[in-house]
């Protein structure tokens, strides 16, 4: 296997570029704010989650999911591997990662925790009731008391974004996501992010949802608002049906059933 | 940070697999570094000190400041001493490939530890669902990993050292989930050969028979018959 072929491989970066996604999905929303970000053109195409299409299941065998970039033929899967490859595949535009190594493992290192602790636990507020989500809101409390910490005295002590003055690959990761905090306490009731008890948050998140590309990114707050009520209400409805059925104890953290999750309720 | 001790340190478990990606990134570097067996059951100081957050292992410290999540420290070493290792880099260069590689290695650690736990955590209709899926998810991995001798290409890479330590547990998920890797998944089984024959994986992977023996132990600590 002749290294030669490596520059054949890799499509020229004026190659045009296409997004497949869906409106409501948080992870599409990283990318395409990404590519604003970095000032690259893309086409997007909406895909049905409830009904996906040849070309999605195609290009994404493995996890059949969106968003999905095409680079000149080539598909990119999962919005984090898709994150880095912008910065990879266009590094004369604007970094995501910042340089430095030890500064990189910890953006990544809190861009994992976004999606496995945090992430998770606000889709369990989100999927409970009484006791249950009484127990999984405390659940994210203590996540975003880890973050707060931070900004308070650790890793991004005194800086506006986690990427410093100006946003970077964690606030594309954790911003495009935040945003279903406040729908899901108008649509559940419970008190998720209070400003008083994580006021750098609370900041953080205002100054990422005024800027001008972030707005441009995210869906006008009815939608996802009304997208939200019709989910739970779902989510609700089965999860009265498939409770008994759920293995006891050793099963992994409990999840949305399958179906729901595939409509994209993913922060 | 003054006072904190110099060079490389790894916190770590000797039968994790996720510990020994990062052992055989150092080694694959040729890096000096200290090993500290922690005692999951008694956490250390250091431990809670260095990972708060999920107080786990590993954890790399690089004069004293750590760096936590076994993939993300690989990358780490990768990024770090690139330059001053003279070895070859783990991810490699072109933008794609790297994409490839860095979702494969996401694949790996999804799926295989949580479906390989389930293999010997349960009994009946739940393991014989493990047992299905975990026989898809080695063929898929087979799949990627195609012709080529490592899932770097010709050079053993990034996915080689995410997925390795985990063919030291094909013996306990056979065991457990009557799965043959060696039928199933024959390029696999080859693959996994052909990595053992690395120094760095040799000296640093659990022999399978002891990953059989210590999940033996854990089966009957958590009273799982």
């Amino acid at each position: 296997m002749e290294k030669a072929t490596e520059n054949a491989k890799n499509p020229a970066p004026a190659a045009p570029v296409k997004l497949l996604g869906s409106w409501a999905s948080s992870y599409t929303h990283r990318v395409q704010l990404a590519l604003r970000l970095k000032g690259l053109e893309f086409e997007y195409k909406e895909e049905d989650l409830g009904s996906k299409s040849e070309e999605l299941l195609r290009l994404n065998p493995v996890h059949k999911k969106v968003p999905v970039l095409v680079h000149g033929g080539r598909a990119l899967p999962e919005s984090v591997v898709i994150l880095q490859y912008l910065d990879d595949a266009w590094p004369e535009t604007r970094p995501l990662l910042p340089a430095d190594a030890f500064d990189r493992a910890l953006a990544r290192f809190w861009c994992h925790f976004a999606d496995d602790k945090l992430g998770p636990a606000v889709g369990a507020v989100f999927a409970s009731t009484g006791e249950e989500q009484e127990a999984a809101v405390r659940q994210v409390h203590e996540n975003l008391a880890l973050l707060e910490a931070e900004l308070r005295d650790g890793a991004f002590r005194g800086r506006r974004f986690f990427g410093g003055d100006e946003v970077g690959f964690l606030d594309v990761v954790l911003g495009c996501g935040s945003y279903w905090l406040a729908v899901f306490e108008e649509v559940t009731g419970a008190r998720l992010v209070d400003a008083d008890a994580f006021p750098l948050f609370h900041a953080w998140l205002r100054d990422f949802e005024a800027l001008d590309d972030v707005r441009e990114t995210i869906p006008a707050v009815d939608r996802l608002l009304e997208y939200a009520r019709g989910v739970r209400h779902m989510l609700l409805g089965l999860a009265g049906a498939g409770g008994a059925a759920n293995p006891a104890d050793e099963a992994p953290v409990a999840a949305p059933p399958a179906a729901a999750t595939d409509i994209a309720v993913d922060i | 940070m003054a006072g904190e001790k110099k060079g490389l340190q790894l916190l770590d478990f000797w039968v994790s697999p996720f510990g020994q990606r990062c052992r055989i990134a150092l080694d694959e570097k040729a890096l000096p570094y200290e090993y500290l067996e922690q005692d999951l059951g008694n956490k250390s100081e250091l431990l809670l000190r260095s990972n708060p957050v999920h107080k786990k292992i590993p954890v790399l410290l690089h004069d004293g400041r750590p760096v936590c999540e076994s993939l993300i420290i690989v990358q780490y070493i990768d990024e770090a001493f690139s330059s001053s290792s003279g070895k070859p880099p783990l991810l490699p260069s072109d933008p794609y490939a790297r994409a490839q590689a860095r979702f494969w290695a996401d694949y790996v650690d999804k799926k295989v530890y949580d479906c390989g736990t389930r293999l010997w955590k349960t009994k009946g209709e739940p393991q014989q669902q493990a047992r299905k899926e975990m026989v898809e998810i080695l063929k898929t991995l087979e799949g990627a990993l195609g012709d080529k001798p490592y899932f770097g290409g010709d050079e053993f890479g990034f996915v080689d050292v995410a997925f390795v330590p985990f063919t030291a547990w094909f013996l306990t998920y056979e065991r457990y989930g009557e799965i043959s890797v060696d039928k199933e998944c024959p390029r696999l089984a080859a693959w996994a050969k052909r990595c053992g024959e690395r120094e760095s994986v040799n000296k640093n992977l659990s022999p399978p028979e002891k990953v059989y023996e210590f999940i033996g132990t854990l089966k009957k600590k958590f009273g799982i018959e």
